[in-house]
């Protein structure tokens, strides 16, 4: 029997270790697994990479993690928001490290990774001061840039609906980074609102399928602040 | 004359086809659909992965998680789309997006586009989306102030704050006039108002070239 859900957002990543990259979905205020993020904070994991595609606002979410100072790196493409204190305190400091990637970059790089495609050839940045040092190429007359794989240790996602098996369903535009992110990762744990009976999740709407999600945690509550 | 934000984006609207599939970016841009002409059916991208994005919900209807690229609550038009954020990225550089309306920090003469970064280090860089979609979409417009709040012109020769993209940009939109990017220069379009070729032109810093009659 599969079954894939777990009972505590604690649990779930209690296998985290200090160094870890740890890929989290969300973009702006929507689509984070809060509640996951929160239990990453408190068991207390140092040393971390975050990627995800901004470095949180405020001191909930990813800033939460800054603000503990457990974050050593972080691979974004806006970092700098209205309120993203904690990364711009770190980032005076030099206390936290950028990879300051273009955002349809961040998200190839990360489907590379779950694809097992080493790398691609992108128009993004070229002749920019984000590809210097990279390996370009002329292609049918247009500049390009070689941009690799970005796989991850653990992935922090957030899904509206599962099932035991992991198949997961979204939230509008909930979706964003997520189902990328749900392939690249060697543990990919997904905090939902629901859990429903394995064939109740209509197939033709699964966005993400079971294979790619390896731990289900439903959500206590159902709270989106992280704006 | 100085046109007014509001005028500059309603000037924009007004050469989005019917039909067009466009990309608005944060802050003046995202006014120029308030102005585009109910007889068009425009389809608006949302680069966090929304095609058909409509106005703001009402107070109270707002879903947490439906916001656009600067976190503000949209709602989805019928027809409207959701997809995650490397197909959302795919669409742009695949060419698929007739139109991107971008805000600059400076144009060049070129059509170069600087729009994320200054030469202000101790600043920490965020760079989104620009870059994508300045190489990704059929045609990119610039719609900006035509010089800084001292006066400084942002449309020149070359540009010295760093590149988001190079010979991206097809039409410039400033307070004082259109311009095109062609392969002979800056071709002015059209000047608002009273200004004169002369005054747009002091206020510039790159070569211009009269309107084709």
């Amino acid at each position: 029997m599969i079954n894939k859900v777990w009972d505590s957002f604690e649990s779930a990543v209690a296998d985290v270790k200090d160094g870890d990259s740890v890929m989290i979905g969300g973009f702006g205020s929507s689509g984070f697994p809060l509640q996951l993020i929160e239990a990453l904070r408190q068991h207390g994991a140092r040393d971390l990479t975050v990627i995800s595609n901004n470095a949180g606002v405020g001191d909930e979410g990813i800033a939460s993690l800054l603000k503990d100072r457990l974050v050593r790196k972080i691979v974004c493409s806006f970092p700098r928001s209205a309120g993203s204190v904690w990364f711009e305190r770190l980032y005076e400091e030099g206390a936290i490290e950028l990879e300051l990637v273009p955002q349809g970059t961040l998200a190839e790089r990360i489907r590379a990774a779950g694809a097992g495609i080493g790398g691609f050839y992108t128009p993004t940045g070229y002749g920019t001061r984000l590809a210097e040092g990279k390996e370009t190429k002329v292609i049918n007359g247009r500049g390009y840039v070689l941009e690799t794989a970005l796989p991850a240790d653990v992935a922090l996602i957030k899904a509206q609906r599962a099932d035991a098996w992991g198949n997961l369903i979204y939230n509008t535009a909930g979706r964003n980074f997520n189902p990328p992110m749900a392939t690249a990762a060697a543990l990919t744990v997904a905090e939902v609102e629901r859990v429903d009976a394995v064939g109740d999740l209509d197939p033709e709407c699964i966005v993400t399928p079971g294979i790619f999600v390896d731990r289900v945690v439903a959500q206590k509550e159902w709270r989106n602040d992280a704006a | 004359m100085r046109l007014k934000p509001a005028e500059i984006a309603e000037r924009v609207a007004q050469d989005i086809p019917d039909g067009a599939y466009v990309n608005l970016g944060i802050g003046m841009p995202t006014m120029v659909a308030n102005y585009v002409s109910d007889d068009r059916q425009v389809i608006y991208q949302s680069e966090n992965g929304i095609l058909g994005v409509g106005p703001a919900p009402a107070p109270g209807e707002e879903d947490p998680d439906l916001i656009n690229a600067g976190k503000q609550f949209v709602t989805l038009l019928p027809g409207g789309a959701y997809f995650d954020n490397a197909e959302s990225f795919a669409m742009m550089r695949g060419g698929h997006l007739d139109l991107a309306v971008l805000g600059a920090f400076q144009v060049s003469e070129k059509g170069d586009l600087a729009n994320w970064a200054t030469n202000n280090d101790t600043y920490p860089p965020a760079v989104g989306g620009a870059m994508d979609l300045a190489v990704g979409a059929k045609q990119v417009f610039v719609i900006m102030s035509h010089t800084t709040k001292s006066g400084e012109p942002k449309i020149l020769e070359s540009c010295n704050y760093p590149l988001t993209g190079a010979a991206v940009v097809k039409r410039i939109y400033t307070d004082l006039a259109v311009l095109d990017v062609t392969d002979q220069g800056l071709r002015v379009r059209q000047l608002h108002g009273d200004n004169t070729f002369d005054e747009v032109q002091a206020l510039t810093g790159a070569t211009l070239l009269p309107a084709l009659s």
